[in-house]
């Protein structure tokens, strides 16, 4: 088997095969397989297909209007891209340092996306194959047999999702594509009547997240062979961490970790962001390949989200978090987990941070408080960056004199896991297709380590414009005959 | 006092006033867009189109007469109206997600209040690229309804023409009183009358948008409950 499943020699005459759409997960993705008559395994990509470009209509408008019409790059985590685009926008306005209250109240926002997101990702699409089986009939795995089988388990998964919205809804004003946050701060506050609606079940919330802490952890005792392997392929990890090294998902700023946990870099201010990173485009993919620009595009690749955070914190703020990462750390063995249904472990800890952050934040006043934004000196560039529920996302803008956006980057949390979901997934073909007759519920495994990664794929296909671009002329034999670069 | 009967109520009215105005002051309305009571009637946008009879008339421009019958909220007007309305939308580019004037604007309003469910017609698109050289407003004809109140407020009110219309039929659009074409070469200011009548998000002060929260916008329906 070749060794870089990436690329194969001769493809025209392997056989593909296509999992076209992948279900429950965000967006519109595929995974194709080239295969000799051997069932040999010889190429796998995963292809992002969608194309959005709000890279180049957000040009143009004027930078108030961004932090709102950015958003609807996605359904399921917008506030992260609401909050992204407002970070980078109060550099714009000179607002250097926010009120309590807007500061308190955009935390809120976030960890009720936190929570509603990491609860939508594990309960309704990711349960389905842990608790009944990678393999399971197709026709069962979906929320409405996990709502059968295990009401309960649905039912807390619903109502955490429900939380979270609600959370948003006061926050926002709505529990989808909101106005809550505003370049230099946010436009309302909670009145008590709000505060005190979340405060009822802020404390059921938590209990509920650690039941779902507890649910992932004994999946990972009952199959632990099963649970450290899969997909596992070694990569480094970047995250925000706050200036303590604590666990921050609204604000701090980037470490990095290579494959053994090592520090690679800490306390980097990411609107330096392009001093580390580099996007690559390949052919035959609509989201790009970021890397580290100091290890080149062949190993630079890291990993971004639940898995890395967790790992990259030296601690996390709220105590009963803090437990669980402790117990997950400690699980791991001193070492870097791998594996990608960590991702699941991970997430639902940091579902459990975020319930203990909101039930903390309700019962500070500052969010009630009436002081809702700042300004300064105006500057014409503007960097925000946010730990989404899937990872790092980053927002970067520069506003003509006439308050006009005219540029705009946006690197979210998915694109940064391009090359990792990619490696995975084709760990997973060696280990569990090469050389076998193809079944649906083997292509299923393929499936399952792209969702652990919870991409995003709407967001993650957000640019239209002059990409980086390498045109390659190959002659029948796959040989180069020449090349084209556009940087 | 004299009346008339509108949709079956009885509607008084003195005279001079129009069918429109009579209808507003007994606490009705009419759908409408170009209409705005501190200005001399237009009929230009049709949306408070009514039928007395077999005709069709402005509601706005139209005079209020003792014992006529006037038809308004009829499912045959309405499905008139959402058409007007949908031939608006598509004119024109009118993205409100993203829209700082929405739950503000009176052509989103409109097409909530008549259940508008979709523009039904192809869009045009039109490439219209935003005017932000004035220091402190925004020219967004990407939503301008052609309503031209901006027109006669700047004309009778403030005495400055900064706004006027150009082209015909179709081609029609909104011009400003500068060899540059830009609003910032005009003298037009935050005090004008005229920057305070665009009843939709075509005419824009800078920096504010989005400050409203939702909820408290003019148009938002009440909260749940209430």
């Amino acid at each position: 088997m070749p060794a870089n499943l990436e690329t194969a020699t001769g493809a025209e005459k392997l056989r593909r095969v296509a999992i076209d759409p992948i279900s429950r997960v965000e967006g519109h993705g595929k995974i194709t397989l080239l295969l000799d008559e051997h069932n040999r395994v010889h190429q796998v990509r995963l292809h992002i297909v969608e194309f959005r470009g709000f890279e180049k209509f957000i040009q143009g408008r004027p930078y108030w209007e961004v932090p709102v019409m950015v958003q609807r790059l996605c359904g399921i985590c917008p506030v992260s891209h609401h909050l992204a685009a407002s970070k980078a926008l109060d550099v714009i306005v000179g607002a250097r340092r926010l009120t309590p209250t807007a500061e308190k109240l955009r935390r809120l926002m976030h960890y009720g996306q936190i929570l509603q997101s990491h609860a939508l990702h594990f309960f309704h699409l990711c349960s389905p194959d842990l608790l009944f089986g990678f393999d399971s009939e197709a026709a069962r795995r979906n929320i409405v047999e996990i709502a059968a089988q295990h009401p309960e388990t649905a039912r807390k998964g619903v109502l955490l999702r429900k939380f979270g919205q609600e959370v948003i809804r006061h926050t926002a004003g709505k529990r989808i594509h909101g106005t809550g946050s505003v370049p230099g701060g946010v436009n309302k506050s909670l009145t008590v009547a709000e505060r005190d609606a979340l405060l009822a079940d802020a404390y059921q919330m938590v209990q509920w997240s650690r039941e779902a802490v507890a649910l992932v952890k004994q999946l990972h005792a009952q199959q632990p062979a099963l649970y450290n392997s899969f997909g596992a392929v070694r990569a480094k990890t970047v995250s925000l961490v706050g200036h303590g090294g604590e666990m921050d998902l609204y604000h701090g700023r980037l470490r990095g970790r290579d494959e053994n946990g090592a520090i690679l870099f800490d306390g980097v201010d990411y609107a330096d962001y392009g001093k580390l990173i580099e996007e690559q485009v390949k052919p035959w993919s609509y989201m790009k390949f970021p890397y580290l620009k100091s290890f080149g595009a062949e190993t630079g690749w890291y990993r971004v989200g639940p898995l890395s955070r967790v790992q990259n914190c030296d601690l996390i703020p709220t105590p009963l978090a803090e437990i669980e990462r402790r117990e997950f750390v400690d699980y791991c063995g001193g070492m870097p987990s791998q594996a990608p249904l960590a991702y699941h472990w991970a997430r639902m800890i940091e579902m459990l941070h975020a319930a203990e952050t909101i039930k903390d934040l309700l019962h500070d006043d500052d969010v009630l408080g009436s002081e809702l934004t700042v300004c300064g000196p105006r500057a014409s560039e503007g960097v925000g960056v946010i730990e989404a529920p899937r990872g790092t996302l980053i927002h970067h803008y520069r506003v003509d004199d006439d308050d006009l956006v005219s540029t705009c980057n946006l690197i979210v949390s998915t694109t940064h896991n391009n090359q990792a979901m990619n490696e995975s997934v084709r760990e997973v073909a060696r280990r569990y297709l090469h050389g076998r007759e193809v079944t649906e519920p083997l292509l299923n495994h393929l499936e399952v380590a792209v969702r652990a990664f919870d991409p995003c794929l709407s967001c993650a296909t957000h640019a239209l414009g002059k990409m980086p671009l390498i045109v390659e002329l190959l002659d029948v034999d796959g040989n180069t005959v020449s090349s084209l670069r556009r940087d | 006092m004299s009346s008339f009967k509108f949709d079956g109520r009885e509607i008084p009215f003195v005279d001079g006033q129009t069918i429109l105005q009579a209808v507003q002051a007994a606490g009705q309305d009419i759908p409408h867009l170009c209409y705005h009571p501190e200005f001399k009637p237009h009929g230009s946008c049709k949306l408070c189109s009514v039928r007395i009879g077999e005709r069709m008339i402005a509601s706005c421009t139209t005079p209020a007469a003792a014992g006529m019958n006037v038809e308004s909220d009829t499912p045959d007007i309405n499905d008139q109206r959402r058409t007007l309305l949908q031939m608006l939308f598509v004119e024109g580019n009118h993205f409100c997600p993203s829209c700082e004037k929405s739950g503000a604007c009176r052509l989103q309003a409109s097409a909530y209040e008549l259940q508008m469910m979709s523009p039904h017609y192809d869009h045009f698109f039109p490439d219209r690229p935003v005017d932000a050289s004035h220091e402190d407003f925004l020219l967004d004809t990407n939503r301008c309804i052609l309503c031209s109140l901006c027109v006669r407020a700047s004309r009778d009110v403030d005495g400055k023409n900064v706004f006027a219309f150009s082209g015909r039929g179709i081609h029609t659009h909104l011009i400003v009183n500068a060899r540059s074409g830009r609003l910032g070469d005009t003298d037009f200011a935050a005090a004008d009358k005229a920057a305070q009548v665009c009843p939709v998000g075509c005419i824009l002060r800078k920096r504010v948008g989005f400050a409203v929260p939702i909820g408290q916008r003019p148009f938002d329906p009440p909260p749940q409950g209430e």
